[in-house]
């Protein structure tokens, strides 16, 4: 069942990033980019992850989406659209070099712990603190970041001031100069 | 057919190859910026399926986490530079990475 989900999944991811690649209209590609975020999020439900899941659509298929939409339409290039450079013949040998050199080393190497302990991936059902049986993983991904030995407490007060710089950033960058 | 890390890890390195053709392959700037989005999707892919098929522990959830810190970075990274790209469209009118030399001597 997950594995005919997953190969659904796969095409509809594979076949929209290429299109957003392979379209000269911007726009259609920007719509595109938000169909493969929805479907990044249907293969973290694959894996169990739902919290992920959800923020991947809220963040990337809700915010960036539609910051990369207005930004297609604020700079709409209707003559040119979304052309390729001088170089996308050694582009594309590049990427297809790096495709072949990960699918390589992932087929060739050993991975440890999938074949010999395959009840480890099913999702834990008990809350470590209260005890108490729970659906989803986000109570573990919150004592991954805050309790278990200081966890990520500093990584996670800095992101929130890179946020904070980025608005401003971004504020400033595009603030209209005032006339004196 | 089982679903094992290879499938997923195959799967995120051709989203990666993708968008890494895209970034360098495009000459629209908003459009390279939506070829590096595929990118951090991609690699979060990877660490996701790391952080399901590869924990020693069931509720060791790194992966996911890291998942998370590119996501936050990711948002950022797209906010400042689609600002940076509307600011120099407002002043060439173009948004051709082929054309943008403002730093140059």
């Amino acid at each position: 069942m997950t594995e005919v989900a997953f190969c659904i999944i796969a095409v509809i991811l594979v076949g929209s990033a290429v299109a957003v690649v392979l379209l000269r209209d911007l726009f259609r590609s920007a719509l595109l980019l938000i169909v493969s975020f929805f479907a990044v999020a249907a293969i973290y439900i694959t894996l169990y992850a739902d919290f992920l899941a959800a923020v991947q659509v809220l963040v990337y298929a809700g915010a960036i989406g539609i910051l990369i939409i207005f930004a297609v339409m604020l700079t709409r290039d209707l003559r040119h659209g979304n052309p390729f450079n001088r170089i996308s013949g050694p582009a594309l040998l590049l990427a297809l070099l790096l495709l072949a050199t990960i699918v390589g080393v992932v087929v060739s190497t050993d991975w440890p712990t999938v074949s010999q302990v395959p009840q480890v991936v099913e999702m834990p059902l008990h809350d470590p603190v209260t005890g108490e049986a729970v659906r989803g993983s986000t109570s573990f991904l919150a004592t991954a970041l805050f309790d278990r030995d200081g966890g990520f407490v500093l990584p996670f007060e800095i992101a929130s001031v890179l946020l904070l710089a980025a608005l401003v950033g971004a504020i400033v960058l595009v603030r209209r100069k005032e006339k004196d | 057919m089982n679903l094992g890390i290879e499938h997923y890890l195959i799967l995120s390195g051709v989203l990666f190859c993708i968008g890494l053709y895209g970034a360098l392959a495009k000459r629209n700037a908003v459009g390279i910026l939506m070829c590096i989005e595929i990118m951090l999707n991609a690699v979060n892919i990877a660490m996701v399926a790391f952080s399901r098929y590869l924990a020693p522990d069931v509720v060791v959830l790194t992966g996911q986490v890291f998942a998370i810190f590119v996501m936050t970075v990711a948002a950022a990274e797209a906010a400042v530079a689609l600002a940076i790209i509307i600011s120099v469209y407002r002043t060439r009118r173009s948004v051709d990475v082929e054309q943008m030399d403002l730093m140059q001597g």
